[in-house]
């Protein structure tokens, strides 16, 4: 399939249009979505009228801007104006939402054009996209297999290249996860980089909005775009887009780079052996790499299920019954609310916000919640003197390749491990990448985590771009 | 050091979080929610008195904007999506009981 950054060339210079090409994503969606669980909501009429504004500026002589024409998918908790926007959950089966996300309408100024709305694991809680109340997504390069989550739609829908990009949220490893399992590259941006306005609140202090792509061009393409200071989301950055796609070949020579033990520790012998690899290849491109250890990475999992779950307890309240979707009726309010809720909510959303409503509870918060966020500072500390002695870090994504369905179904804390290499970035705050290298068991991609400091995107960028050319050469 | 999570916590947490379980959902949710729990016992037995808990990662606090009116959603849009509204208001059923 054709890059994001060369249909947008393609229809800026006319060589085609952008109805053409949002037709062609949506022969894709047609002919694998039935067996894939892709696409929740695919929006044929919105796409091509989308398309046809795009086509229409171009032929007044205007330009729709960086993503001009090109394909999009949006994971179902980005709100878009007059669309379904489910967050995988039967609560808000057949809502519309009153306005649109930030990104959402940053994509379409620059002249994207959204094809619908990818599945997701319930409220984005899972590493799987098992909990969708919609049904499981299939991983497009072995269906047997789950494209991973919380993002696995997203995923899906550019390793099925049904769309060249899309756009996801990582809380804990929901982009970079299902970007390793589908052999993309997958961004967890600075938190704050990208505005969080119109993205369904999961954990409010870990959420981050990125992209999925192919390649490393079109992910420094489309987080350029979603990039910037918005006033709606009182924890954006102040400062303005950074420029990344002009530094993707800068190559890492003279970079230190650290390879951290605890990013390693569990995984498989085929992941542990790509990373081997990564670190051969980014050494001969003229990076020092040094072994480190972390141990601070160790307590991630266990404050990430602490910090995360009281987070959802709390922005998860507002699915009461009153004021979007579902309502069962009762007599009184507590029972339509309790009603609404128990039938509404999936059994892992129900285990987090229980979970979250323990953690805050009087008697339990200090030992639990109120530890859990001075690891967090722990956490943070011990970045930041890692980033005295390197420029960035190097790790695995997953401890494995993409698994299979039911694997990890009835063992929650199994399922959580799957994401126990991607939570500390997000307690850090920090910004990290996933880029496919090598194949393990099954042939299946194998993703390399590199990890940076608070806006380091562009030294990212360029750092899995040196993987990438290697893997292509 | 916690105790150990008892089916009467999570009976007493699912009815804080307006959840109903089953009987079969009290034992499930107790085994898995102790486990999480006692997987998070390695950072609820840290020392960490000195250690200041962190609510953002890079501390900003109290971002404030003018107080001006600016535009926001339009109320029909939002009560169209709405369960039930009545008179440009959300509808609840019956908050109070019969007056004596």
């Amino acid at each position: 399939m054709k890059s994001a950054i060369d249909i947008a060339n393609d229809v800026r210079t006319g060589a085609t249009t952008a109805v053409a090409e949002a037709e062609r994503s949506l022969a894709a969606i047609r002919s694998r979505n039935e067996e894939l669980n892709v696409f929740v909501h695919v929006d044929d009429e919105g796409a091509l009228e989308t398309a046809q504004r795009v086509d229409a500026q171009i032929a007044r002589g205007e330009d729709p801007g960086a993503l001009a024409g090109v394909p999009l998918a949006l994971k179902d908790n980005l709100c878009h104006v007059g669309k379904l926007t489910t967050a995988g959950s039967r609560i808000l089966e057949g809502w519309r939402s009153p306005y649109s996300a930030t990104v959402v309408n940053l994509v379409l100024k620059a002249g994207a054009v959204p094809m619908g709305k990818t599945n997701m694991d319930e409220f984005a809680m899972g590493s799987s996209t098992e909990t969708s109340y919609y049904g499981p997504t299939r991983n497009p390069l072995d269906p047997a297999r789950v494209p991973g989550g919380s993002s696995g739609g997203s995923a899906a829908a550019v390793a099925a290249d049904m769309t060249p990009i899309a756009l996801g949220s990582d809380t804990g490893g929901s982009i970079r996860q299902p970007a390793a399992l589908c052999g993309l590259v997958g961004v967890k941006p600075t938190y704050g980089l990208v505005s969080r306005f119109g993205l369904i609140a999961f954990a409010s202090s870990l959420d981050q909005i990125g992209p999925f792509a192919k390649n490393v061009t079109d992910a420094a393409l489309l987080l350029e775009v979603i990039a910037g200071h918005d006033p709606r989301d009182s924890t954006s950055l102040p400062e303005g887009a950074p420029s990344l796609v002009a530094g993707v070949d800068a190559g890492v020579a003279g970079k230190r780079i650290g390879l951290v033990r605890e990013l390693l520790e569990g995984a498989d012998d085929d992941v542990v052996a790509a990373v081997g690899r990564a670190r051969e290849v980014l050494t001969e491109a003229g990076a020092t790499v040094v072994d480190l250890s972390i141990p601070e990475c160790r307590l991630g999992l266990s404050a990430y299920y602490l910090i995360a779950p009281a987070e959802a307890s709390s922005n998860l309240a507002r699915f009461d019954g009153v004021r979007y979707g579902l309502r069962v009726d009762a007599d009184d309010v507590a029972a339509m609310n309790e009603a609404t809720r128990t039938l509404g909510f999936g059994a892992e959303v129900k285990r987090r916000i229980m979970l979250g409503t323990y953690a805050l509870s009087a008697g339990y918060y200090d030992a639990y919640y109120g530890q859990a966020l001075k690891v967090r500072t722990q956490m943070i500390n011990a970045f930041h003197r890692a980033y005295d002695q390197v420029d960035l870090l190097l790790g695995a994504t997953a401890p494995s390749v993409a698994f299979k369905f039911g694997e990890k179904t009835s063992n929650p804390l199994a399922m959580y491990l799957s994401d126990v290499f991607t939570i500390p970035t997000n307690l850090a705050g920090d910004a990290a990448i996933s880029v496919p290298f090598g194949r393990g068991e099954g042939d299946l991609p194998i993703g390399v985590q590199l990890l940076g400091p608070g806006r380091s995107e562009a030294q990212l960028f360029a750092a899995a771009r040196v993987l990438e050319v290697e893997q292509t050469s | 050091m916690a105790t150990p999570l008892r089916r009467e916590d999570v009976a007493k947490v699912a009815k804080l979080a307006r959840l109903s379980l089953s009987d079969e959902e009290l034992d499930m949710f107790t085994e898995q929610l102790g486990q999480i729990l006692e997987h998070a016992n390695d950072i609820a037995a840290l020392q960490l008195d000195d250690v200041v808990a962190t609510a953002h990662p890079f501390g900003l606090i109290n971002v404030m904007r003018e107080d001006v009116l600016e535009p926001c959603l339009s109320r029909d849009d939002v009560l169209a999506m709405a369960p039930d509204s009545e008179d440009g208001r959300f509808a609840v059923p019956r908050i109070m009981g019969e007056a004596p």
